[in-house]
């Protein structure tokens, strides 16, 4: 449907409010057109005084009276027209925030894969604001001033047919005027988003990658960088400005020779004798009058271009079909036993790449199902299809039997724990954020989830405790603290099934050990996918599945794969095996069971070229290093 | 259910509204001057252009006068003639005015958004590292491109308001010379009117803030549930957070509802005043014209002349909250300036000549926040060429260590020192410190652009040999020429045509192709898959060679090959040795080594 008449459609929900504003806003339009009416007899009784008869100070009286009482009357319906006009957009504004709120928070995965927050806001904040501008100026505004325009014209042309032609001459050309240049406009808008898009971009890597230019010190290079864009921004602009200067300047030049036109020509009425004193002066009221909707012109056809734009891009998102729907009579499935099926499951975002094919796995209730393989392999979307954060292409998921299309999403997701590798935090204390799933649990259950997950220490050392704000996103938090938060949150929920990634990438060893612990804690009793990058999680999986390219390759368990000798034991000993052969065989102070050195130690050069370890000759060859260190660094891998 | 815990509806985004409202504040404007100075020609130019276009437009019911006065009500037909062709000519005189005022005034206001602009991201680049730990990305941006954006709405208004008052000196000064009388009269209603204003402000400022408060709060509730979507949909909270969420737009519209009330109430107001004015006008005006004291046209240019009367105060309000915005904007702004840079060169400090890499670190102690010391007395020698390995505990210190040595933030005096090649690291210059040296991070980072713009980065003058050579050392150069575009391909969207690993190698090949005398490791294979890390550490040997190198790492076995370990703990340098030496010595390293080995067997 078309924009502007469903936004049309969104402002008619306050029907009474909009014939209230269009009631004031005539009323007001018609106290204002009788203005110079007065103000023109009044001249005209002055003039003809001027001859033998006396001033009549009493019309005089009446006129001034009339004057005031119009111009309240104005006032008061001026009031009512903007306070209400503003009401009303407002009040669609806030509509169409409640709803693009709710639209968005239930999208699936895939709609935010794509859509970056920093758009979806943008058109949350400023396409919104634009709506509600156009509802203002391009639905209640504007077709007064149309009124307005027409209603000066017919009185002009009645009062003199001539003079009138002439004064009104000029609207027509403002118009063309305004909308040809508004065309050239749009080209160099468009520009100046670019130039702005591209400033952005600088500025933005330059702040995340505030550490790679610190350590390059390349400062002078990126504000040479920035400095060419920040110069382009100023000269289009400047352009731009010469180009809409030109329309406005037009349009007051328009304006002063038409006053040129009306004292010159209807002057020379006057001398004739053909027009009365009285006659012209309300001519060059009614133009001062006109001068305001000539001027608002070009401004009103901006903003309903804008507002229009604003609008597709928001209905855009207000449209979107979600990509996971609940079926209509999704039973709720209650609390389930945790039995989890893929059956021939095909996977992929759009019609482009497959994600994910035919994927079969069984998981029984309680097991641990550790998935493997390199980034971009397909773990993340395999464990997302669960919660139907994502919906299968072909195939099914089912859950203890039951198609999990068949549920509903809230008792679905009930049942499922999710602590993702990216933690997020929202600005709230943190004992809301243990809570966030279960905003009805006691600060008893709170306090427990806290401690089962390790954070007690950490909590009772805080002088809030509980109450402590966590600062935008967690960031006071360090990561390991973050993590099990997250675990913490989960594990309120008490879910029979469990989805995590134990990633590790900025926990260390120590804290480590304590994230292991609380882990383990929450993974007890749960059927639980886990996107394993530690040796020890995958030790106590039941089931490792490693995935590759979005296909299953291997599956078993650790013994049944290490003898495969397939894609798990290439990742088993690139990445996970003990370096050192002593620690596999389990031999406690390790030094002396170690096997064939990993290099020569410093100061014992060891036959077979220079090693990065060994600097004593700072000159020698790099031939055959990269032979020298391998099997090193491989230590001891079984051939 | 409230709890002790809760924190209730608010929300972080307050913090950035403070308490700003007003509409002129004098550190801000007298700032701006400060940026507008380069451009003294331009203003002057726009300011003259401004006044001979509100002259222009304030002859416009004079004229209207002396045609009606002087010529139609004598019947002079041939002496109107004139006049119409002087009106004519005051439109043109106009129409040129207008348009280089706007332009002028546009190239001024460019003029101070790009010194702005330049400045803030000049002052960026002082800040040490972390500043932009404590700083979210996105808070900087919103100052560099959304305040000074609101810079650009302030500049116009500025100039609008100035002409509008300009006007109204103009105007005053016509209605006092038409006749004194009349003028006087004419004016009775402006004192009221100022009145109003006056009143009406306080509460403007207070209703308009809340406005703003209210939608920041309502804006940063919708970001912080798009960018958590995931635990939202995670957590079933839509619902929850759906009735917040409409309880803070509520409010929103509530605060709005009240300030459109006050707002509109201005303008009718104005109306008012303008209609008893006009009456008085007519009134006075019309005994005085029978009186024979005044003309016809002069009661016309009298009517005409009330109508501008009150321009400012319409422009007022119509622009009132986007000056409280500017300002506070410009209160941000400088803010950011003002904030202390933390790395600048010692005044007079000499650059740092080639050096060999000895790097010494003497009693070296430091803290982020006074009294919690994240380093205390760390000394330690790397001799030139020698791969010194650290390892510890997170938070032990090793990165804050080695962001000294690259000078991300300065040894405070007293806490010891960083020598390398004997020179005192705070006494030269920081650039001529860091380009001798790389740094190869955790997550690799690039810019977009080429990967050929990458490697080379801030070394334009490398030649092709050599950026190939050092592709090459690392392992990238096979990858890089099997890409669309070979080195010219752009790396802009991440993980479009680069994998991550690729684009660590990258990193490595950027780190190396200066020829750094000094290299440091921050875990630089800790994010990558097993298959790029397999290939980096074959590239090692090639990258540490005839280089210091510091190199930090999470995992034991990388570092066992160094010449040498630090091992630290708590910000102290607890052991030191190699490998076997420390092993058996069975103290920290001992036990770091077998929990690593008890975790991953």
């Amino acid at each position: 449907m078309n924009v502007a008449l469903r936004i049309t459609r969104a402002m008619l929900r306050y029907r009474l409010l909009v014939i209230a504003v269009y009631a004031a806003t005539l009323a007001a339009t018609a106290a204002q057109l009788l203005l110079p009416k007065f103000l023109g007899s009044a001249i005209d009784k002055l003039s003809q005084a001027t001859g033998e008869n006396g001033l009549d100070e009493g019309a005089i009286l009446t006129i001034a009276i009339w004057l005031v009482v119009l111009s309240v009357l104005r006032g008061v319906f001026s009031y009512g027209q903007t306070y209400l006009g503003e009401s009303i957009s407002q009040r669609v504004a806030y509509d169409l925030r409640n709803v693009f709120y709710d639209k968005v928070q239930n999208q699936s995965f895939s709609f935010h894969d794509r859509h970056h927050t920093g758009n979806l806001m943008s058109r949350a904040v400023t396409d919104v604001e634009n709506v509600r501008f156009f509802i203002f100026m391009g639905l209640l505004r504007a077709p007064f001033f149309l009124i307005q325009f027409v209603a000066v014209a017919v009185i002009l042309l009645l009062l003199d047919w001539r003079l009138g032609l002439l004064s009104v001459l000029l609207m027509p050309i403002v118009i063309s005027l305004s909308l040809r240049m508004r065309a050239q406009m749009r080209a160099l808008w468009q520009r100046i988003q670019e130039q702005m898009a591209d400033l952005s971009t600088v500025l933005q890597e330059n702040l995340t990658g505030v550490r790679v230019i610190r350590a390059f010190g390349a400062e002078k290079h990126e504000e040479a960088k920035f400095d060419v864009v920040n110069r382009e921004v100023a000269a289009v602009n400047v352009r731009a400005t010469g180009l809409r200067t030109q329309s406005i300047a037009v349009t007051v030049f328009g304006f002063m020779v038409t006053m040129v036109a009306i004292i010159g020509y209807g002057g020379f009425l006057v001398i004739r004798g053909e027009m009365t004193p009285g006659e012209l002066a309300q001519f060059i009221f009614f133009m001062q009058i006109l001068m305001m909707p000539v001027r608002m012109v070009g401004w009103i056809i901006n903003t309903v271009a804008r507002g229009l734009a604003a609008g597709q891009r928001m209905y855009e998102i207000l449209d979107a079909p979600s990509a996971v729907t609940q079926k209509p009579g999704a039973a709720d499935i209650g609390r389930v036993r945790g039995r989890v099926r893929f059956e021939s499951v095909s996977f992929g975002y759009g019609q482009r790449s497959r994600a994910l094919s035919d994927i079969d796995l069984d998981v029984q209730p309680g097991q641990v199902v550790a998935l493997m393989g390199a980034p971009g392999s397909g773990k993340s979307t395999l464990v997302g299809l669960i919660p139907r954060f994502y919906d299968v292409s072909s195939g099914r998921v089912t859950i203890d039997g039951t198609g999990i299309r068949e549920a509903s999403l809230h008792s679905l997701r009930r049942n499922i724990g999710i602590v993702q590798q990216d933690i997020f935090l929202f600005s709230a204390t943190l004992g809301e954020n243990i809570a966030y799933g279960r905003m009805d649990a006691t600060i008893q259950e709170v306090e427990k989830a806290a401690t089962l997950a390790r954070l007690g220490d950490f909590i009772g050392g805080l002088e809030a405790g509980l109450a402590t704000p966590v600062a935008e996103r967690g960031a006071s938090l360090s990561g390991g603290q973050r993590q099990r938060v997250a675990i913490a949150r989960t594990l309120l929920l008490d879910p029979p099934l469990l989805i995590l990634d134990d990633s590790t990438s900025s926990v260390d060893t120590e804290t480590e050990e304590h994230l292991q612990r609380a882990l383990e804690t929450v993974m007890e009793g749960r059927t639980t996918f886990v996107i394993a990058h530690r040796l020890s999680t995958v030790h106590r999986a039941d089931l490792i599945v490693v995935l590759d390219n979005g296909r299953i390759v291997e599956r078993g368990n650790h013994a049944e794969l290490l003898a495969a000798n397939g894609a798990y034991k290439r990742i088993y000993d690139l990445q996970l095996r003990p370096r050192d052969r002593a620690s596999s065989v389990g031999a406690p102070g390790g030094q002396g069971a170690r096997g064939p050195k990993t290099g020569p130690v410093p100061g014992h050069p060891a036959p077979g070229g220079p090693v990065p370890g060994s600097r004593a000759e700072e000159s020698s060859p790099p031939d055959g290093l990269g032979d020298g260190i391998e099997p090193g660094k491989l230590g001891g891998a079984p051939a | 259910m409230m709890s002790g815990w809760m924190m209730g509806g608010s929300t972080g985004a307050q913090r950035d509204e403070e308490v700003f409202g007003s509409v002129y504040d004098p550190r801000v404007v007298r700032r701006m001057l400060g940026y507008i100075k380069p451009y003294r020609k331009e203003l002057t130019i726009a300011v003259l252009a401004m006044f001979v276009f509100t002259a222009t437009i304030t002859a416009v019911p004079w004229i209207i006068k002396i045609a009606i006065d002087d010529f139609i009500a004598v019947g002079n037909l041939a002496g109107l003639w004139w006049v119409v062709g002087a009106f004519m000519g005051i439109a043109i005189i106009n129409w040129a005015a207008n348009y280089v005022q706007q332009i002028a005034m546009e190239r001024v206001g460019q003029g101070l958004l790009y010194g702005l602009r330049r400045d803030m991201f000049a002052h960026l680049q002082k800040q040490s590292v972390s500043f932009f730990d404590r700083t979210e990305a996105g808070r900087l941006i919103s100052r560099v491109i959304g305040d000074v954006g609101q810079m650009q709405e302030m500049t116009s208004i500025v100039v609008m308001t100035l002409a509008d008052f300009v006007s109204l000196v103009f105007i005053v000064g016509a209605v006092l010379a038409l006749d004194l009388r009349l003028g006087l009269i004419s004016m009775a209603t402006l004192p009221v009117l100022a009145v109003v204003v006056i009143v009406w402000q306080p509460f403007a400022k207070r209703e308009f803030l809340k406005v703003r408060r209210a939608i920041s709060i309502v804006n940063a509730d919708l970001n912080e549930n798009m960018s958590g979507v995931r635990v939202v949909q995670a957590m079933n909270r839509q619902e929850a957070n759906l009735s917040r969420f409409e309880g803070r737009n509520r409010d929103h519209l509530r605060s709005n509802l009240v300030a459109g009330r006050l707002s509109a109430g201005l303008l009718p107001s104005v109306d008012i005043l303008t209609g008893v004015a006009m009456g008085l006008v007519v009134f006075f005006g019309s005994r005085m014209v029978s009186g024979g004291a005044i003309e016809v046209g002069a009661l016309i240019a009298y009517v005409l002349y009330i109508q501008r009367f009150f321009d400012p105060v319409r422009s007022l309000t119509m622009q009132y909250t986007q000056l409280q915005r500017s300002m506070t904007s410009g209160a941000r702004i400088f803010d950011l300036l003002d904030a202390a840079p933390a790395m600048v060169d010692a005044p007079g400090a000499p650059a740092l000549p080639p050096i060999k890499g000895r790097v010494e670190f003497k009693n070296v102690g430091f803290s982020y926040n006074p009294g919690v010391d994240v380093l205390t007395g760390v000394s330690f020698i790397a001799q030139p060429g020698e791969t010194v390995a650290v390892v510890g505990p997170s938070g032990a210190g090793k990165t804050t260590m080695v962001s000294l040595l690259s000078r991300f933030a300065d040894v405070e005096e007293g806490r010891g020192g960083i020598k390398v090649d004997g020179y005192d690291l705070r006494d030269v210059t920081r650039a001529s410190l860091v380009t001798q040296m790389s740094m190869v991070l955790q997550e690799p980072f690039l810019f977009s652009g080429s990967v050929r713009d990458n490697i080379k980065f801030n070394h334009p003058d490398v030649s092709d040999e050599q950026m190939v050579k050092a592709a090459d050392a690392v392992g990238a150069h096979d990858f890089i020429s099997k890409l669309p575009d070979g080195y010219d391909t752009e790396v802009a969207e991440l993980g479009v045509n680069l994998s991550l690993g690729q684009r660590q190698l990258v990193s490595f090949a950027r780190a190396i192709v200066s020829e750094p005398r000094i290299l440091i490791l921050d875990e630089a294979t800790a994010s990558v898959d097993s298959e790029t890390e397999l290939k980096i550490q074959r590239a090692l040997g090639v990258v540490l060679q005839g280089r210091t190198a510091i190199v930090i790492a999470h995992r034991l076995s990388t570092v066992r090959d160094a010449d040498r370990i630090l091992v630290m703990d708590g910000g102290c340098l607890v052991e030191e040795g190699d490998h076997d030496t420390l092993l058996a010595a069975d103290e920290r390293y001992a036990q770091l080594h077998r929990a690593n080995r008890l975790l991953e067997g």
